[in-house]
């Protein structure tokens, strides 16, 4: 048995050694909000956090993790939803199917640890995750909004009618 | 876990199960599956905490149809927003209830504009039985009770209830048979730009998608078909893997595929990367890109053609013409590349077989899984989960869905999860139909078009899909956007000799609706080659478009778009470098649609898209956010394809394989999007997909302004903009 530190907790798996961490997180672990989207780093639906640092965890084998490292998925970015990004993606209304946005939020969350109020060049160049749906302007907008900085979304954006939906 | 186990045929729901304890898709409906909460009708369940189901037939794929039909619903039902939450109805309880909630099919941008009148009446039908219902118990007319968010009132004798308190009551009313709908300017609900229904739990992770799916006993495939249409397997070594970590079973899937099934993906994947297949390409292996693209060409002289639209004489009034142009264009097979590649879980016995998969057809799912597992359609479910996109690919053919009951079948009881590869993906979908199109304008000596000509060479995906839909060798779907009226995709301009007509032509690399289908291609043609003999005859390309559009609702997106970036004056240098403008209009999906986009072209050729302004005329705008939202990212997928797009053909086989060598929009090309939402109503028009079509031949048209370089093969990475 191997050992992982997710979301603040060791974890053991037996996956071989090259597995992909993120096949680890979702089939030995059950975290199953870090998605599969290409398998070879392009799209960055697999993202999350190993020491702050955004990974692409398709590409990363799970031996190249260290014990110590401190490994977070969408799961551990906060207990409930609360994290400043999460809460301006709710606000924006920001996922169409949603399938990206896990990635997209832990790009953005590691982006903001190291430049809280990022210019657009910076979001440009850390928020390179595909997404087909095109949520991308309002992804632009949710960071610089959880940045607590002025956006540019349009008046009927902002008049959105806010609703707790999580049925849990 | 045992939640999984335990769907019944009451229970409508998709109920999965996540490693974080069980998660529903919508509200638990485990009152309504033991019959304690019985619906107030088919759309509508009302709980005795208030909570309020309604059922949604289409599907949930990021489009905000789950919120805007619920919206509707609520409308007319006049219950708490906040209570709303949302379920589907499986396409079996649909055919046991003869398909009580109609059409399930999830595409053509129909969520909406086809079932806004039926599900407002189901929405009005049960506020009408509830009202009745407390009216019965006080023995007072229904007419003298109001009904205010869920609460029905009696003012004369004060009394007052709520729809919890009433709802078994009405259940047992007779439904009423007149059902009168609010005029649409009374709405409180619809029209307005909710937030949606299903955002909180795609930021957390929690949203389960069909690969997340877990269950006791479950067990994961991979598979891998001919990379040529049309093979077979030959032969492969299952003894080569069987004694792989986790291998369970190496299975043929029908005659083109293999498939491994382990205890995990990871390990099924590995196992297939590794298993020694031999196919039987077949004749199509000789099939090249040149060989696709030639037979196209030769399309555009082919005598036999079916024709879409015509009026006057174009092949006189051409010959007749002071001045003539013409021009070639052409459009690639792309794929949808939705995020989520296809997956599917089945559990197949003797009698009975389930599955679980994102499909923007629940019922089409349901027939492909019970030709699959040879059982009839009530012996089978089909459990709809939201998809990580569709964007058509999910809705015509449920080739995943058939796989995995195939492989089922070999594991008779075990719940099997099949995912694709990204690369099994790319290389085995439905691809957007490849065409060209040979246009030609007669124009007299004042600038009037007297005559165009346009023939189509090339795919229909009727053809393929439908092909009972094919009438005398014409598939009615290829002329999207060309219509001689009909209020679908109608032709935006009025040219006294006019011919379009269609010569079909098919590959063996199978078709599928793209979202945006044939519309994509055909207002290219036509916005692109508007352009050019706008240029040709030195017309301003807005003047030539105002004076051949007689349409006052198409006229009216165009000026708006034409007033809001001020098309009167130049644009605005942006960083030093000159902007430039283009314009494009069309109709399709029932709604009326225009941009204009602002580029510049550096003088080594970088094209940036610094914004578009995009106007659409819905009708009727159910919810005006989601709208933008379906607007914006219409230009996402539709600049990707414009730019980058094409999936090409080698030894019969598609090349490009995953998004390195099929590049897609990312967030730094993204323009500004300004998005004007105009619903002039009287008309219910589809959002979802006719702006993609503006996309290319906008920005195109700008490109064109900006260098004097016509783009006339798609995409436009084909194409240097380099300053020669």
């Amino acid at each position: 048995m191997a050992k992982l530190n997710v979301n603040g907790t060791v974890r053991d798996h037996d996956a071989e050694p090259e597995t992909p961490l993120l096949w680890v997180l979702r089939e030995q672990l059950g975290l199953t909000g870090t998605k599969y989207g290409c398998g070879v780093a392009q799209c960055g639906a697999c993202t999350v956090h190993i020491d702050g640092v955004a990974v692409r965890s398709c590409v990363m084998p799970v031996s190249g993790v260290q014990p110590a490292s401190k490994i977070v998925t969408i799961e551990g970015l906060s207990r409930d939803g609360s994290h400043p990004l999460q809460k301006a993606w709710v606000a924006l209304d920001t996922p169409q199917c949603g399938y990206c946005q896990s990635g997209m939020i832990m790009a953005a969350a590691a982006l903001l640890k190291t430049k809280p109020r990022p210019s657009d060049a910076d979001i440009d160049e850390a928020m390179t995750n595909i997404c087909r749906c095109g949520t991308y302007n309002r992804v632009r907008a949710a960071i610089k909004q959880a940045a607590g900085m002025p956006t540019a979304r349009s008046a009927s954006a902002q008049e959105i009618i806010h609703v707790d939906r999580r049925t849990t | 876990m045992s939640a999984v186990l335990a769907v019944s045929r009451r229970a409508f729901l998709c109920t999965t199960a996540g490693t974080a304890g069980a998660f529903v898709l919508g509200f638990p409906v485990r009152a309504a599956a033991q019959g304690a909460t019985p619906e107030v009708n088919a759309w509508v369940v009302v709980h005795p905490d208030e909570r309020v189901v309604i059922r949604i037939a289409r599907s949930e794929m990021g489009q905000g149809t789950l919120t805007g039909l619920a919206q509707l619903v609520a409308e007319e039902l006049e219950c708490d927003w906040k209570n709303v939450g949302t379920e589907y109805p499986t396409p079996t309880e649909n055919l046991k209830r003869q398909r009580i909630w109609g059409n399930f099919s999830t595409g053509g941008s129909r969520g909406v504009r086809e079932s806004h009148e039926y599900v407002r009446k189901g929405g009005a039908a049960a506020r009408m039985m509830l009202v009745q219902a407390a009216a019965d118990e006080w023995r007072v007319p229904a007419s003298q009770c109001t009904v205010d968010k869920g609460v029905i009132s009696h003012a004369a004798s004060g009394r007052r209830t709520s729809y919890g308190k009433v709802a078994a009551a009405a259940a047992r009313l007779t439904p009423p048979s007149e059902v009168p709908l609010k005029d649409p300017k009374a709405w409180k609900l619809a029209g307005k730009p909710l937030a949606r229904l299903d955002t909180v739990d795609k930021t957390t992770g929690k949203q389960v998608y069909g690969a997340d799916l877990q269950m006791p006993g479950l067990v994961n495939a991979a598979i891998r078909a001919c990379p040529v249409f049309g093979g077979k397997v030959k032969s492969f070594d299952a003894a080569a893997v069987a004694q792989r970590r986790g291998v369970l079973k190496v299975v043929k899937v029908g005659d083109d595929a293999v498939a491994v099934v382990a205890d995990t993906w990871w390990r099924a994947k590995t196992a297939l990367d590794t298993l020694p297949i031999e196919w039987d390409f077949g004749e199509n292996a000789k099939v090249q890109q040149a060989d696709i693209d030639a037979m196209l060409k030769a399309g555009l002289d082919a005598d036999q053609a079916a024709v879409g639209n015509q009026n006057g004489n174009a092949v006189d009034a051409l010959a007749a013409a002071a001045t003539r142009i013409e021009a070639v264009y052409s459009y690639p097979h792309q794929n949808h590349a939705t995020m989520e590649p296809m997956n599917a879980t089945a559990r197949w016995t003797a009698d009975r077989c389930e599955v679980w998969t994102p499909t923007q057809n629940g019922e089409a799912a349901l027939a492909a899984a019970a030709e699959a597992a040879g059982l009839p359609p009530a012996q089978c479910e089909v459990y709809k989960i939201h998809l990580g996109g569709g964007f058509g690919r999910r809705g015509a053919v449920h080739d995943w869905v058939r796989q995995v009951v195939a492989i089922a079948k070999e594991m008779p009881g075990k719940p099997v999860k099949l995912i694709w590869s990204r690369e099994e993906d790319m290389t085995h979908g439905r691809y957007h139909p490849v065409t060209q199109c040979r246009l030609r304008a007669g124009v007299d000596a004042q600038g009037n078009v007297t005559a165009l000509s346009m023939r189509i060479s090339g795919q229909s995906i009727v053809a393929a899909v439908f092909p009972q839909n094919v009438r005398d060798g014409k598939d009615p779907v290829v002329f999207q956007g060309l219509n001689n009226g009909g209020g679908e995709a109608m032709f935006g301009y009025v040219v006294p000799n006019l011919v379009i007509d269609h010569a079909m032509r098919n590959p063996h690399v199978p078709p599928g609706f793209w979202r945006g289908v044939n519309l994509n291609q055909n207002a290219i043609y036509v916005e692109c080659f508007i352009d050019e003999i706008a240029h040709a005859t030195k017309q301003d390309p807005l003047a030539l478009r105002r004076k051949l559009i007689q349409d006052p609702k198409r006229l009216a997106v165009l000026n708006a778009v034409a007033e809001r970036v001020g098309w009167d004056r130049p644009a605005a240098d942006v960083g030093g470098q000159k902007v430039f403008r283009g314009l494009a209009q069309t109709h399709g999906f029932g709604s009326y649609v225009a941009a204009c986009a602002e580029v510049s072209v550096s003088k080594d050729g970088d094209l940036k898209v610094h914004r578009i302004v995009a106007a659409t005329d819905p009708g009727h705008a159910v919810n005006p956010q989601q709208i933008e939202a379906q607007v914006e990212g219409s230009f996402v997928y539709g600049l990707s394809a414009a730019l980058y797009g094409a999936c090409t053909v080698k030894d019969g086989a598609i090349e490009q394989t995953n998004f390195h060598d099929y590049p897609v929009l990312r967030m730094r090309e993204m323009p500004k999007v300004e998005t004007m939402v105009v619903p002039s109503a009287g008309f219910w028009g589809g959002v979802g997909e006719p702006t993609i079509a503006v996309a290319a031949p906008a920005v195109l048209n700008a490109i064109f302004a900006a260098t004097g370089i016509r783009v006339r093969d798609l995409p436009l990475a084909k194409t240097s903009l380099k300053k020669a």
